[in-house]
């Protein structure tokens, strides 16, 4: 065979268009006579030929170039005529934004975003402030979220068995293998989603499902669509304004689910205190696992998750409820429970009690009937009938399909999200069942583990690309648009059930504007104000332009909510056995590992640990120390049968002889970032009891494995960098934060003061409300183009993010008595330290008051950052911005420079806001007005915990901030005068138990 | 008078500064062949080696440094600084002991310099060339740094921020190189005659020629060169004191405790002089045995030379006691914290124990005349504080910085292979300048061993006696 007989074979292709050119190849490449030329004609590629791993590898770059060359030399570019802009488009002005409202879910649930868009590229998302399941603000996902549409490793290709086809060539296969299943009225048809509330969707399942009775509809989500112990039949609302004793059954209300961000900011309202009188709420939490509401509790008790139960039973029995008998409590419990019973009983009605997703369904009853109990119902409290769509047990569903795999029931399985082949229990053997399957197909945002093992691979298209609905947390219609058009040539599940169900063809924004003129036309959409859209037409412009319906808010006054089932029975607790529990816990930043090749949130400090890039097993310093554990050592956990080896972090707060195991990686096909870090306790975890399970075991493996965290000491120190006092002690004493430090007379330089006639910046952060959530960093990298160094940089302490999240705690490390967060980005101090000793002058005071970086005159002596006593300053010691990535280029802020190796960088109080504000005050010839800037920290933040504003402002918000009794600079005494200032955090304990802390009497300064 | 004579009329000991029975030609014989006639010695090529190796391992670290950037270093953040600024005030320090060799035992008449004055000004030269690398190199943008830390006129209208010591810095080390650098250079101007005129080949007569710059050795030249010489001693002096001041100031002027401390100039100065002079006890030692000097370089110069390290050496511990009495003293938290955690219990618990073995504990053997005389304990002792001196500003620069003001930014250091690589190339990098040096140059100053001589004793103190 020579190079004449290929190019013969090649001009004279079975058919003329694309996919036959690619088949005739892939036959051509196996024909005998064509392996004998490669092995002579590339000796060094033969070997890799045959090896049917790099076989592939190599026909797709044979195939890529044979197509190139063939484009090349064979076609002229048709003409087209291009036309520039003349006249620009209406709103689009280079240099300013435009945003757009869009939403991205969460298991289900839309989070309602704006994007930002800057000529046509997204490049940040914010929350949409007018929709209540954000108000504004957003979680980390929200705001990692953009980095997920650019990601170079997501799946641009659509893919038969690894081979590129087209999405024609899959229409007409699912066409063929759909006229089978309807034969058989779909008895073989098989669906799995993640869980669904979205109304356009969910009745073309609904369609589908009608049209085959025999097909059947399962649900997966590894995260938020799973529970152990029956599903909670009535689904809360909570109001926690309106609550003030909140406790809290295993419910990480403030952190975790598509309702955290609106918690947040309802609970930090009753934080955000302004005089010393105000009333704050009070916490009591029960958990085994430390978590960001865990932080905030006036008195958290660290149980076994397996002993909520009988906590819930007891302290139901306390409020007079009917509950089961709760077993013996271990001495704190029986301390803490009456007293916190009569806390609730002395607030009837202003009382809460919050059971968590992953506790079982009698506690969900447990709690539902202390509320009912209180009187809590309609005022703290509503319940209404679940709003997901889909059912809520997603183990009970998968292993359902598995079974029906196993039994060879299964001819078609549509896999529409999510990557079921990793994220399953291990004890179902997924992967094992899906093989038994005849045609596979999988859509999804990555050629992940799952695509892997599918016949046809369709590649989805991100939120930020497609057209969509779901509903918030609270019921909210919330609408998706697009930002841009796919950049993969991705497709949308609706675009495939239309497909599926018979209507191929039909794009996105056809079939969800279809869905809602069908649905407007039976009435009931009202506008905001009240009175129902004059036509489809502007609802449908007003619900884009929203991005929500204001008026389907199952939280807002007089909302009418569907009717709650009835409460699910009490079952009696399990009596507390002895020995190892492992409770499982998703990853706090990657989730089940969809967010893996994520960057922003693998570096992205993990809540309270600050660990990053790894997922490790909580082990509290009790059971460490027993077993002789310390950080980094890898265990071998068995489980159900089955092992893993995972490294510990010694984690204060966890309950005694508790495992926490995070899972989320382990990931083998995520992508550049993802893959291969980590490792996967899914093959542990089992459908029957996905949160917690006893009978577990472990042995040290004597091995360690390098974590990489972003603090390493957790202790104050007697120094005081997170002031606290008792709710008491500050009523009484006003001046007390005030004088737990050192203030310099600002009289003492013998230079005058400056004087700032114009603005002068400053921030305020309030510590008593900041839950540590981390979304703040996420929002300051979103925003600020700030680079991901990777794992080994981060060890060597050198991440980049401008503003950290101190944790610290106090107390005994076995048993700690608070956790505090403190968020630090750059103090901008009046007498900055870093401005005197830059050899070149690239750090320099603005006559606002800013402590400017130069990047341009920087050569990175890093002096400034030795004498920065915040150590806030941040260096490229390499390379760290991805200056080759194409993909990547489209996603930054245009508004900030991207930094170079060699430069020192900081936190600039998103400077280029202030500019923009600055221009738009100066053309309309007013002064800016407070609010008007917002820092991209303080815009993220749900718990708003940082002000920003303008400090010769009276009346600014962070002027009467700064002007509260329990404000402080941090380190002041070093005479920095910083003009980011702090909060101090009033724990509010209830009197009735002994002081655990002696916070509020703790007093270093004079 | 007769050399045993002179002996005793020195009130410091009764060692010779010279071997008996040289006369002027004999020393120039001898010193002369050292570098015209006699055979390159073994360990010349030996030491040649090892530090032309480590010279390559310098360029190749220096070369990926400017490819990669600093983060091939352990510096991160809090500890921005660690090894570069580290090697940077160890190879500063060294250099101090040359130049008060040169200008203060000068100025002191202290004849007894003459003949290691030479090669410790060579050592500062080379040191202050190694130092000066580590601030230039260190920087995130060489290219950059190399020009715009200087305060030079551009279209920008910026000059450098006069405010920040690094400036200061600046400054403070060009003028001190440079003059260094004059001072060494024309002392040589006499000795590179005579080689002119003792050398055989046409080459090499007419390169020592060119850089004798037409030394003729009349009375006119010889008065000027003493005019000139000691001018530079009398410029040279302040600069000893001034150079590592303004380094300190590099610490003292943050507000970083561990370096915030008024005691920096003094002590720092002290420390340098020290380490200088453990250095020149380290290279002298050896190359007297290499080069056969004991005529020259007598155990009366080791012992001298003993005795200013003890002395400075106590100074140094003096400035340890004040820093940690001030850090009490001061009653401020940070600071008795930052010696609790730099002494007791920090990320580095080992520095601060050996760094006192090193810099305090070994050199009380000094007081022991038998141990100052003994060869083996004074090049040990040597070898101590120059370890222990760069251990001192380990402890000062990255204990400082590892633990600071606020807990949840500590973070530890650990330096990499490319910071060994660099810091070892250094010492490449000096030793073969050094060894280039002895191979090409007089290691000492002919002309002046010829004064030492009795019969020159009249001429050689020519202002003490006419005036």
């Amino acid at each position: 065979m020579t190079y004449a007989d290929i190019r013969t074979r090649l001009a004279s292709p079975t058919t003329p268009d694309g996919p036959a050119y690619w088949r005739s190849l892939d036959e051509l490449a196996n024909t005998e006579e064509f392996q004998d030329f490669v092995a002579r004609e590339f000796p060094s590629q033969a070997s890799e030929f045959n090896d049917p791993a790099g076989r592939r590898q190599f026909l797709k770059l044979m195939g890529a170039s044979l197509a190139l060359a063939g484009v090349s030399a064979c076609t002229r570019q048709p003409e087209e005529l291009i036309v520039p802009y003349v006249r620009q488009p209406e709103e689009v002005i280079p240099g300013r934004p435009i945003f757009f409202a869009t939403s991205m879910t969460a298991g289900g649930f839309g989070m309602p975003l704006l994007a930002e868009n800057h000529l046509g590229r997204p490049t940040k998302l914010e929350g949409n402030p007018q929709h209540p399941a954000s108000l504004g603000a957003t979680d980390i996902f929200g705001q990692a979220a953009v980095l997920g549409l650019y990601d170079p490793d997501r799946s641009r290709t659509l893919r038969y068995r690894g081979d590129t086809k087209t999405w024609a060539g899959f229409t007409t296969a699912l066409q063929a293998v759909l006229n089978t299943q309807k034969a058989l009225s779909g008895a073989g048809l098989r669906i799995l989603t993640e869980p669904l509330t979205s109304p356009t969707l969910v009745e073309q399942l609904q369609t589908l499902l009608t049209a085959m009775p025999g097909a059947k509809w399962h649900q997966w989500d590894a995260v938020y669509g799973t529970v152990q112990g029956g599903a909670p039949t009535a689904m809360p609302l909570y109001q926690f304004k309106n609550a003030d004793v909140v406790v809290s059954l295993d419910a990480d209300f403030l952190g975790f689910g598509p309702a955290s961000v609106r918690y947040t900011k309802d609970f930090s309202s009753r934080r955000r205190i302004g005089t010393p009188k105000d009333q704050q709420n009070r916490l009591y939490v029960v958990e085994p696992v430390p978590t960001l509401t865990g932080t905030k509790a006036a008195h958290r008790l660290a149980v076994k998750a397996r002993d909520v139960h009988s906590i819930a039973a007891a302290l139901a029995s306390a409020l007079g409820v009917a509950a089961p008998a709760s077993g013996t409590l271990s001495a704190p419990v029986q301390k803490v429970l009456p007293v916190l019973a009569k806390d609730l009983m002395d607030h009837r009605g202003r009382s809460l009690v919050v059971a968590g997703p992953h506790q079982p369904a009698s506690v969900h009853a447990l709690a539902r009937a202390m509320n009912e109990a209180l009187g809590n119902v309609g005022t703290t409290v509503v319940y209404t009938a679940p709003v997901a769509a889909t059912p809520a047990d997603g183990a009970a569903s998968l292993s359902a399909l598995v079974a029906d795999m196993n039994a060879s029931k299964v001819d078609v399985l549509l896999i529409l999200g999510g990557n079921p082949v990793f994220t399953a229990p291990g004890d179902i053997g997924f992967s094992d069942a899906l093989a038994k399957v005849g045609t596979r197909i999988h859509l999804g945002l990555y050629y992940d583990e799952t695509a892997d093992l599918c016949d046809w691979h369709v590649p989805e298209a991100h939120f930020l690309e497609s057209w969509g609905d779901a509903r918030a947390f609270d019921g909210t219609i919330t609408f998706q648009q697009p930002l841009i058009a796919p950049l993969y040539d991705g497709r949308q599940a609706v675009e495939l059930l239309s497909a599926l169900n018979g209507t191929p063809g039909r794009t996105p924004v056809e079939l969800v504007k279809d869905y809602w003129t069908r649905a407007f036309a039976t009435g009931g959409l009202i506008d905001a104000s009240g009175p129902p859209f004059g036509t489809v037409d502007a609802f449908w412009r007003a619900a884009l332009h929203d991005g929500f319906v204001a008026s389907t808010s199952l939280m807002r006054e007089g909302a009418t909510l569907p009717a709650a089932p009835a409460n699910s029975s009490f079952e009696e607790a399990a009596v507390s056995a002895t020995g190892l529990e492992l409770v499982f816990r998703p990853d706090p930043t990657v989730l089940d590992g969809r967010y893996a090749n994520n960057g922003w949130l693998q570096e992205l400090p993990k809540p309270i640990s600050r660990l990053t890039w790894d997922n490790v097993v909580y082990v509290s310093y009790t059971t460490a120390e027993a077993n002789h554990l310390k950080n980094e050592d890898v265990i071998e956990i068995t489980s159900h049968g089955r092992t893993v080896k995972m490294p510990v972090w010694v984690m204060p707060g966890t309950a005694d002889d508790v495992l926490v195991v995070h899972f989320g990686y382990g990931r083998r096909k995520a992508g550049r970032v993802g893959s291969n870090i980590g490792a996967d306790p899914f093959v542990i975890r089992t459908a029957q009891a996905p949160w917690f399970t006893e009978g577990a075991s472990f042995v040290r493996t004597g091995e360690t494995h390098t974590l990489a965290s972003t603090q390493s000491h957790f202790a104050m120190e007697g120094r005081n960098p997170v002031r606290i006092v008792d709710a008491a002690a500050y009523q009484a004493d006003p001046t007390i934060v005030k004088h737990m430090g050192h203030t310099p007379d600002p009289d003492l330089s013998l230079y005058p003061p400056r004087e700032y006639n114009g603005n002068k910046w400053g921030m305020a952060i309030d510590l008593n409300a900041c839950t540590g959530c981390g979304v703040c960093i996420a929002a300051c990298v979103a925003e600020n183009n700030i680079p991901v160094v990777g794992k080994d940089q981060v060890k060597r302490s050198r991440e980049m993010h401008w503003l950290r999240l101190d944790t610290y705690f106090e107390g005994d490390p076995a048993s700690p008595t608070g956790t505090y967060h403190q968020p630090l980005p750059c103090q901008q101090c009046e007498n900055a330290p870093c401005e005197v000793v830059c050899p070149v002058a690239a750090t320099v005071h603005s006559d606002e008051g800013l402590n400017d970086m130069v990047y341009n005159r920087c050569v990175g002596t890093r002096y400034c950052s030795n004498n920065c006593p915040y150590k806030v300053r941040r260096f490229n010691f390499m390379l760290y911005s991805d200056f080759t990535t194409p993909e990547l280029k489209a996603q930054r802020n245009p508004d900030v420079t991207i930094r170079s190796r060699g430069v020192m960088e900081k936190c600039t109080y998103c400077v280029q806001r202030i500019n923009h504000a600055r221009i738009d005050a100066k053309t309309a010839e007013r002064p800016i007005a407070d609010g008007e800037i917002q820092t991209a920290c303080q815009q993220a933040c749900p718990a708003e915990a940082i002000v920003f504003g303008d400090l010769n402002m009276p009346d600014s918000q962070v002027s009467k901030l700064a002007a509260q009794d329990r404000n402080y600079g941090l380190l002041e005494d070093l005479g920095s005068r910083p003009r980011t200032t702090y909060l101090a955090v009033v724990r509010n304990p209830n009197p009735a138990l002994p002081s655990e802390t002696s916070a509020g009497t703790k007093n270093s300064g004079h | 008078m007769d050399v045993s004579q002179k002996d005793t009329q020195d009130p410091l000991g009764a060692l010779p500064i010279i071997t008996p029975g040289y006369s002027y030609a004999s020393i120039t014989d001898k010193l002369t062949a050292l570098v015209l006639t006699k055979n390159t010695p073994a360990a010349w090529f030996a030491f040649m080696a090892v530090g032309f190796t480590l010279l390559m391992g310098l360029m190749m670290s220096l070369g990926y440094l400017l490819v990669k950037g600093i983060g091939i270093w352990g510096n991160n953040i809090p500890v921005g600084w660690a090894f570069d600024i580290i090697n940077f005030v160890w190879w500063i320090g060294i250099g101090h002991a040359g130049t008060l060799i040169s200008a203060i035992l000068l100025l002191f008449k202290q004849d007894w310099r003459t003949s290691i004055n030479r090669f410790a000004e060579a050592m500062t030269l080379f040191a202050v060339a190694c130092a000066l690398l580590f601030p230039l190199f260190h920087t995130g943008r060489p290219w950059l740094a190399v020009y715009w830390l200087l305060p030079y006129p551009n279209v920008m209208g910026l000059w450098p921020n006069f405010r920040s010591p690094l400036i200061w810095d600046v400054f403070a080390v060009s003028t001190y190189g440079s003059v260094s650098l004059l001072f060494w250079y024309i002392g040589l101007i006499p000795d590179l005659a005579t080689f002119r005129d003792k050398a055989a080949k046409p080459i090499v007569k007419k390169i020592y020629g060119v850089l004798a710059m037409g030394w003729r050795g009349s009375a006119r030249h010889w008065y000027r060169y003493e005019t000139a010489y000691l001018i530079l001693a009398g410029l040279s002096t302040p600069l000893v004191l001034s150079v590592h001041t303004v380094v300190s100031f590099d610490f003292a002027v943050s507000n970083l405790p561990g370096w915030h401390a008024t005691i920096f100039p003094p002590y720092f100065v002290a420390g340098a002089v020290y380490a200088g002079f453990a250095m020149v006890l380290t290279l002298a030692i050896p190359l007297r045995a290499i080069y056969k000097l004991h005529d020259f370089i007598t155990m009366r110069h080791l012992e001298n030379m003993a005795k200013v390290t003890l002395v400075t050496g106590l100074i140094v511990v003096y400035g340890y006691v004040c820093e940690a009495f001030f850090g009490w003293y001061s009653g401020s938290l940070y600071e008795r914290e930052m010696l609790r955690l730099r002494i007791f219990d920090g990320y580095y618990p080992w520095a601060y124990p050996t760094l006192l073995v090193c810099n305090f504990l070994v050199p009380q053997l000094l007081w022991i005349k038998k141990f100052r005389r003994n060869i083996t304990v004074l090049f040990t002792v040597a070898m101590f504080v120059n370890v222990g001196m760069w251990l001192e500003r380990f402890v000062i620069i990255v204990t400082s910085l590892s633990q600071d003001f606020l807990p949840a930014s500590w973070a530890i250091y650990s330096p990499t292979r490319w910071d060994f690589m660099t810091f070892f190339g250094t010492i490449g990098l000096f030793t073969t300048l050094m060894f280039l040096f002895v191979r090409i140059l007089p290691m000492i100053s002919i002309f002046e061993m010829r004064t030492l001589l009795p019969e020159a004793a009249t001429k050689s103190k020519p202002e003490g006696e006419s005036h």
